[in-house]
């Protein structure tokens, strides 16, 4: 197999006191994957995902996040990868164009190269009657294509999903996803949660946590043979149940 | 009729949040409220509940009108906002007490209505509600909006960003409620749960679009729409959306959902096309048409 590994995570765990939020997950990722990372509410994604990109430190175990250890190079994992969320996306009171620049800074973009990428933006994503719009008074839909976008930036190896589409217009969540395609054929990893099913059928590959635990990871078609029911939705209530 | 909804407008500066939505929802209904973010869905129940004041229009709530007689709405009904809003620092119990308090009755006298619930979360009723997962927030916060015995249940959004498994629980509550003859009005940006309702008004942009029974709304759509499938589903999309006659085509979990302009469509012709393009394991067959599928056409 030539599939390069771009994460590779071993026993990793996190306790809170005697809570194990996470136990002893392993598993990779490779170069150009969409990944989907489902679980219940509770079931310790947040928190894993926290240790990937660098901002939670292990309590054992070990992850490697395009190419670096996240407990003693978490610098240069974040410097790699790129963020997104619902929660967290753009800053509601500056212009989409103070955005860019402000993220093009942050992850250390020149102000040339800030120059260039905002104008490839504007064409890619035609832009330029919003431009100069406060983020705040774009549609739920526009800011989230948006954030997807800035957290490219910098061409980041990875870049992770926290729910980008929870609320969003369902025509809209489908050019999310076309973005999220087009993007991970240019080779780009795509990390991502969601609690829409039918987007886990999008993903190349799916592992689902429960209870801190990840108890499947395969291919949509793989699992759903595996648990012999039709859908994604079936395969994570079958599962799930009786959690929490 | 529980709840009647005439012309109700609201605007904040420049956006038309509601725009003259009218609709009427009878007693012991489950009336879904089915649309994305920024559809006008809070701005709605904010003004059935008498939090907010309509621009234009009117809105009465078992025959009380929302501006008249809104302390008489007030407790006759329960509402359940989109945000968490239970006191983080009281218990479990402590919020549900002061709750029935504020209403002037006791946990013990509705204790039926909320059982079926609250049972679940009762062994955890000496936590604080900030330190409850997602699913049993949500738990609490209908036992809260339940425990005067409302006759109408407002639910904004109760299951954002709740996982499969517990919206599922969470729809299987409200099939209980719904028994005990109270009306529930709910929303949702999840088109999956319309089917769970009796009837749905599909809203975007503060305008209603249609409203029927899920069922009526899907027998009555007139296009036909197919599931494709290929080994490459990017490729397969980009290539779907060039082939000349399509008129609509939008990813739909394992399958594309592909609607071609004439009645006439030769599905051989489009096999024959996606193999020219280099496909293989081409599927193609007539798909169940779903809420969402509606949606997107309106």
């Amino acid at each position: 197999m030539e599939k390069e590994k771009i994460i590779t995570v071993k026993n990793l765990t996190k306790k809170f006191g005697d809570f194990t939020a996470v136990e002893a997950i392993s598993f990779d990722v490779y170069k150009g994957e969409i990944f989907g990372f489902l679980g219940a509410n509770g079931a310790g994604k947040t928190t894993a995902m926290k240790m990937l990109i660098g901002i939670s430190n292990p309590t054992s175990g070990e992850a490697n996040v395009a190419g670096f250890d996240v407990q003693s190079n978490s610098e240069m994992v974040k410097k790699n990868i790129g963020y997104m969320s619902q929660k967290f996306s753009m800053y509601d009171d500056l212009t989409v164009k103070e955005n860019i620049v402000f993220f093009g800074g942050i992850y250390g973009l020149s102000r040339a190269e800030i120059k260039i990428k905002t104008a490839a933006l504007v064409a890619e994503l035609q832009i330029e009657d919003i431009i100069n719009s406060l983020v705040g008074s774009l549609p739920l839909g526009w800011k989230q294509k948006l954030s997807f976008s800035v957290a490219l930036l910098h061409e980041p190896k990875i870049v992770f999903l926290d729910e980008p589409t929870g609320g969003v217009d369902p025509i809209t969540r489908r050019q999310f996803w076309e973005m999220i395609y087009t993007q991970a054929y240019k080779g780009t990893t795509i990390f991502v949660t969601t609690h829409y099913m039918d987007e886990a059928e999008y993903c190349d590959r799916v592992s689902i946590m429960v209870a801190g635990k990840i108890e499947a990871l395969d291919t949509p078609k793989k699992l759903k043979e595996q648990f012999k029911v039709d859908s994604m939705n079936d395969v994570f209530l079958k599962l799930a149940r009786n959690i929490e | 009729m529980s709840i009647k909804v005439q012309n109700i407008s609201k605007s904040y500066k420049n956006l038309k949040a509601v725009d003259s939505v009218s609709f009427e929802v009878k007693k012991g209904e489950l009336f879904g409220l089915i649309g994305p973010d920024g559809a006008g869905k809070t701005t709605l129940f904010r003004i059935l509940t008498t939090l907010l004041i309509a621009d234009e229009g009117s809105a009465a709530i078992m025959g009380f009108d929302v501006v008249r007689d809104y302390k008489s709405i007030r407790s006759a009904v329960g509402y359940m906002p989109g945000k968490f809003s239970l006191y983080q620092d009281l218990t479990v119990e402590e919020n549900l007490t002061f709750f029935a308090t504020l209403f002037g009755t006791t946990i013990a006298e509705n204790y039926e209505l909320i059982k079926d619930i609250y049972i679940q979360i009762e062994p955890f009723k000496n936590r604080r509600a900030g330190a409850l997962s997602g699913g049993m927030k949500q738990k609490l916060a209908l036992c809260c909006a339940l425990i005067h015995a409302p006759k109408v249940l407002f639910l904004d959004e109760p299951t954002t960003g709740v996982d499969p498994i517990s919206r599922k629980e969470f729809w299987e509550m409200l099939k209980r409620l719904q028994q005990q003859d109270i009306t529930i009005l709910v929303s949702t940006p999840y088109m999956d749960e319309a089917s769970l309702c009796d009837r749905i008004a599909l809203i975007q942009h503060g305008v209603v679009l249609k409203i029927d029974s899920p069922e009526n709304i899907i027998k009555n759509y007139d296009k036909t729409i197919y599931d494709v499938a290929t080994k490459n589903t990017h490729s397969l999309i980009h290539d779907l959306k060039n082939y000349p006659s399509q008129y609509s085509v939008y990813a739909f979990g394992e399958f594309v959902h592909y609607t071609d302009q004439e009645n006439n469509f030769d599905r051989k012709e489009l096999e024959k096309y996606l193999k020219d393009k280099n496909h293989t394991d081409i599927k193609i067959k007539q798909a169940q048409i779903a809420i969402e599928d509606v949606f997107m056409d309106l």
